[in-house]
């Protein structure tokens, strides 16, 4: 059985909603960012499926924008562990429900 | 006889065709044979390695070294295997078992898959991969994951402690590494290790040959390349995460007979693989030094540069003492990253001023201005205050 | 051949990802992380594109993954509410999976068979990187500065 585009998207879909997954149902900050990281990977074979499937020879653009997002994701995990790490010096917790210091 | 290994091979699977089997077969037979290859000839050089290895530094700290078992104590690594495969395996008893079990594992394979992409001799490439240099530094840098899961499944103070110093060196580290490699690849205009040994063939007045230590920047390149190499295997003078006297063995503190043999292994097969790429890089890969030594098989050049790189490996570590973490990472991060990037612009200049002596000093002078106003800079006088003595009253 | 590298390698991303979402202990769940984006790298390889495959390899196991263990050793502390686990999360995902999906089962243009292999140097996407894609290049270039500087400035101590 050939793997049509539809497989793959769908495996990116299920790899998303795993990610989705694990944004919304834990507490713990880091695991928030796992889920945040695994969604990005998701989006990103996405993006190098469609590239694969393209008609066109000469089309690069799925795998540069694709090489784009992994660059941006890193920078974003950096900046991210960095509040966690900022969060936790001064409230000495990690877990989301307790930074709830502004709610109305 | 310089095609003596790939012409054996190619019988090999002709061999295979012969008897009927489909092309799949074919091909993972292929990868196999190349595989049995590296490995086969890497862990024979490892064992010799070990027991040299003590041999040199016996010799240069002045006594011999093992000489008992075997002929001049070349069967040491036999004892040794038996030793080591003959010991407890005492694992702690809150350690976190799989994550304990698995590091060794993964900076095992880490250090022997980086040895598939280095050319070992005319078409003897293992995998010839279109990003080489690439996947040798990407699968490099599972190494530190491997390093921070054996300090952690430890469940030990010291373990953590030596896993994060270690992490530390390495990252680093790395950095230098990386950009050291760039102006060769910049100059050769490809990441294929092969079209890199390609773009060093060929010999000025058939003496001198094109390979890129001959150059100011290679050569900046590459002594900048070995030091990062040197700290990346961890070995003296940068050999904090195992030295006895600072952290007990660091991430290896709690392992003990068949695992620690692994950790040991990594540790040569990462110095290997570094030592490989230095020669692929910058000493030519397999290319004989003088045009008239051509005849001599590409493979017996290639392992001949091997071992004087980890001669001077092995000189190094019996000769300096241990540096401090901080002035390692000072090192690094001031004097070494500067460094690297003056290479690239040195290449650039080079390339570009004509590959002749006019673009040969313009790269000299531009690598020589910046470590002259680098070590002017960087304030060393500093750390290196007038002693101070204090005596009993 | 193909369709069984593909089941195979989804089978291991998917069940590792699953892992890195529900394992109560966050260790096990930040390895499976690195699991899963291995995972990734072979499909990246399966699909031919090698270069990505590589940079996810180097960028996301080599550097991600070690600044999440990092992160997950510097902040330990209460081990218990690591494992604490809303239920409703499930639903929302389920849902948002069941939706793109539905997606794309309804559009027939999706059901093509790869054309024939593409094979895309390192020195094309150079290329294309340097012409086309140039000042997309230095703004990343300019957001990891920033993101540099801004994570230094974010964990520096104040000297009191």
């Amino acid at each position: 059985m050939t793997p049509t585009l539809q497989y793959f998207l769908i495996a990116s879909s299920l790899l998303f909603s795993i990610g989705l997954l694990a944004v919304l149902s834990r507490r713990h900050a880091i695991f928030i960012l796992i889920g945040i990281e695994l969604m990005l990977a998701a989006a990103n074979l996405n993006f190098v499926a469609f590239w694969r499937f393209n008609p066109d020879p000469a089309e690069t653009t799925g795998v540069i924008v694709a090489i784009f997002a992994i660059a941006i994701a890193a920078a974003e995990a950096a900046v991210g562990l960095a509040l966690v790490i900022a969060v936790y010096r001064h409230y000495r917790t990690t877990s989301v429900d307790h930074l709830d210091q502004l709610k109305g | 006889m310089d095609q003596i290994f790939v012409n054996l091979k190619q019988q090999l699977l002709a061999w295979l065709i012969h008897l009927g089997a489909s092309d799949l077969v074919v091909q993972i037979a292929s990868v196999l044979i190349n595989i049995a290859g590296v490995l086969g000839v890497f862990l024979t050089m490892f064992a010799l390695l070990s027991v040299l290895e003590r041999k040199i530094l016996g010799r240069i700290q002045n006594r011999y070294g093992p000489n008992r078992v075997g002929p001049f104590g070349l069967f040491q690594p036999v004892a040794d295997g038996i030793k080591m495969l003959i010991k407890e395996d005492i694992v702690p008893a809150r350690a976190d078992k799989l994550v304990h079990f698995a590091a060794p594992i993964l900076i095992a394979a880490a250090a022997i898959m980086t040895l598939g992409v280095i050319p070992y001799g005319r078409n003897m490439t293992a995998f010839v991969i279109d990003g080489g240099i690439l996947f040798f530094f990407a699968v490099g840098s599972t190494t530190e994951l491997g390093v921070f899961m054996a300090g952690w499944g430890s469940n030990n103070k010291f373990s953590m402690l030596g896993a994060m110093r270690a992490i530390a060196q390495m990252v680093s580290y790395e950095l230098p590494l990386i950009i050291t490699t760039l102006p060769v690849v910049m100059v050769v205009g490809s990441l294929m290790p092969d079209a890199i040994v390609d773009a060093q063939s060929g010999y000025t007045f058939g003496v001198i040959p094109h390979w890129f230590v001959t150059k100011p920047w290679g050569a900046a390149a590459f002594l900048l390349f070995f030091i990062s190499g040197l700290v990346e295997s961890n070995r003296t003078p940068f050999d904090v995460p195992e030295g006895e006297s600072e952290i007990v063995a660091g991430h290896m503190t709690e392992y003990s007979g068949f695992k620690y043999a692994i950790f040991f292994m990594a540790e040569y097969f990462g110095m290997f693989a570094v030592s490989g790429l230095a020669v692929t890089l910058f000493l030519g890969g397999w290319h004989a030094p003088i045009g008239l030594l051509e005849f001599v098989p590409s493979y017996i050049w290639f392992f001949a540069k091997l071992g004087a790189l980890i001669f001077v490996f092995i000189w190094v570590r019996g000769t300096l003492p241990r540096t401090r973490v901080d002035q390692m990472m000072n090192f690094a991060w001031k004097f070494m990253l500067p460094m690297a990037f003056t290479c690239i612009i040195a290449a650039a200049v080079w390339f570009y001023a004509g590959h002749g002596i006019r673009g040969w000093l313009a790269s000299l002078a531009v690598v020589a201005a910046v470590y002259l106003l680098l070590s002017q800079m960087l304030d060393t006088k500093k750390k290196f205050a007038k002693r101070t003595y204090r005596f009993a009253e | 051949m193909i369709g069984f590298a593909f089941i195979a390698i989804s089978l291991f991303t998917l069940g590792a990802g699953l892992a890195a979402a529900l394992m109560p202990k966050l260790i096990h769940a930040a390895l499976s992380l690195v699991l899963a984006f291995g995972g990734l790298a072979a499909f990246y390889f399966l699909l031919g594109a090698e270069f990505v495959g590589l940079v996810q390899v180097f960028v996301y196991v080599g550097a991600v993954a070690v600044l999440v263990v990092f992160t997950i050793l510097l902040t330990r502390r209460d081990v218990k509410a690591e494992a604490r686990f809303n239920w409703s999360g499930v639903v929302v995902a389920l849902a948002v999976l069941g939706a793109l999906v539905w997606a794309i089962l309804r559009t027939p243009e999706l059901a093509v068979a790869a054309p024939d292999p593409k094979i895309l140097t390192v020195k094309q996407i150079g290329a294309v990187l340097m012409t086309d894609y140039v000042w997309p290049l230095q703004c990343v270039g300019l957001v990891l500065t920033a993101a540099l500087i801004g994570a230094l400035v974010l964990v520096t101590e104040k000297e009191s």
